[in-house]
C-alpha cells in the first residue's frame, strides 16, 4: 500500500513538492506518518505544530490511513 | 439560512457578502472585515500571500459556522468570504457577516466565526518584507 500525501505553506517549502508519495510499506496511521515525514524531513519537526487531515478532516495519530483517503499535512494555519 | 461560504482569488466584494445575510427577520447586520496590515510585530509588510486547502478550508468553515448556529439559536445568515492568492496593502483579506434579530448576538456570532476561523481554517499565510518572507505563526 503506497500514499499520497499534500504539502501546503511551509511544509510544501520543506518537502520540496506539493505531493509526495509515499511507497509501499507505507505508514499504516497518522502518527506513523507524522513519525516518518519527520525523520525524511528533520525541519517538519521544528514547526509550532503539524496535524494531518485526511478527507478534510483533523485525524487523531491513532487513525488508520488508506490508499483511497485524501491526506495531507497542516502546518500552523495563519487565515484571516 | 444555508451559509455562504467562499474562497476566492478575486478581490472580496464586502456589499455583496453584506447583502447575501440580509433578511427581514433580522434587526442587526454585523461585520467583520480583515484588511492588510502594513506592519507585523514592528517590521514593514510590502504585501500578503495566502494559501489556501480549498476544500478542508470549506469543510472546517462549514463546521465553524454550525457551532456558531448551535450557540446562538436566532442567528439567521452567515457569510463568510475569504481571499487567496497575493494581496497589497489595504486590501480585503477576509469577510464575516451575519444577520441576528438583535445586535448583542450579532457582535458575539461574527467574533466567535472569525476567532475560530483562524485556529482551524486551513489557510495560511506568507508575509513579503523588504529582505524576504515568512510563514506566519510556523515557527515557536
Amino acid at each position: 500500500m503506497s500514499l499520497k500525501v499534500s504539502l501546503f505553506g511551509i511544509t510544501r517549502d520543506i518537502v520540496g513538492t506539493s505531493v509526495i508519495e509515499l511507497p509501499a510499506p507505507a505508514p499504516a496511521t497518522v502518527g506513523e506518518l507524522l513519525a516518518e515525514m519527520r525523520k525524511q524531513y528533520p525541519a517538519l519537526g521544528e514547526l509550532r505544530s503539524c496535524a494531518v487531515a485526511v478527507n478534510n478532516e483533523y485525524a487523531a495519530h491513532d487513525h488508520p490511513l488508506r490508499t483511497v483517503d485524501e491526506i495531507a499535512l497542516i502546518p500552523p494555519v495563519a487565515g484571516g | 439560512m444555508t451559509p455562504h461560504l467562499s474562497i476566492t482569488d478575486q478581490p472580496i466584494a464586502v456589499a455583496a457578502a453584506l447583502a447575501a445575510v440580509q433578511t427581514d427577520a433580522a434587526g442587526a447586520v454585523n461585520a467583520f472585515i480583515g484588511t492588510v496590515r502594513n506592519q507585523s510585530g514592528g517590521r514593514p509588510v510590502r504585501r500578503l500571500h495566502y494559501e489556501s486547502y480549498d476544500s478542508m478550508a470549506l469543510t472546517q468553515l462549514g463546521h465553524v459556522v454550525a457551532q456558531a448556529y448551535e450557540k446562538w439559536p436566532m442567528l439567521q445568515e452567515v457569510a463568510v468570504v475569504h481571499r487567496k492568492g497575493t494581496l497589497e496593502l489595504g486590501d480585503v483579506a477576509v469577510v464575516v457577516a451575519v444577520a441576528t434579530p438583535h445586535r448583542a448576538e450579532s457582535f458575539a456570532a461574527c467574533q466567535f466565526i472569525i476567532d475560530t476561523l483562524k485556529q482551524v481554517v486551513t489557510i495560511w499565510k506568507r508575509e513579503e518584507y523588504e529582505d524576504g518572507t515568512e510563514w506566519v505563526a510556523a515557527h515557536p
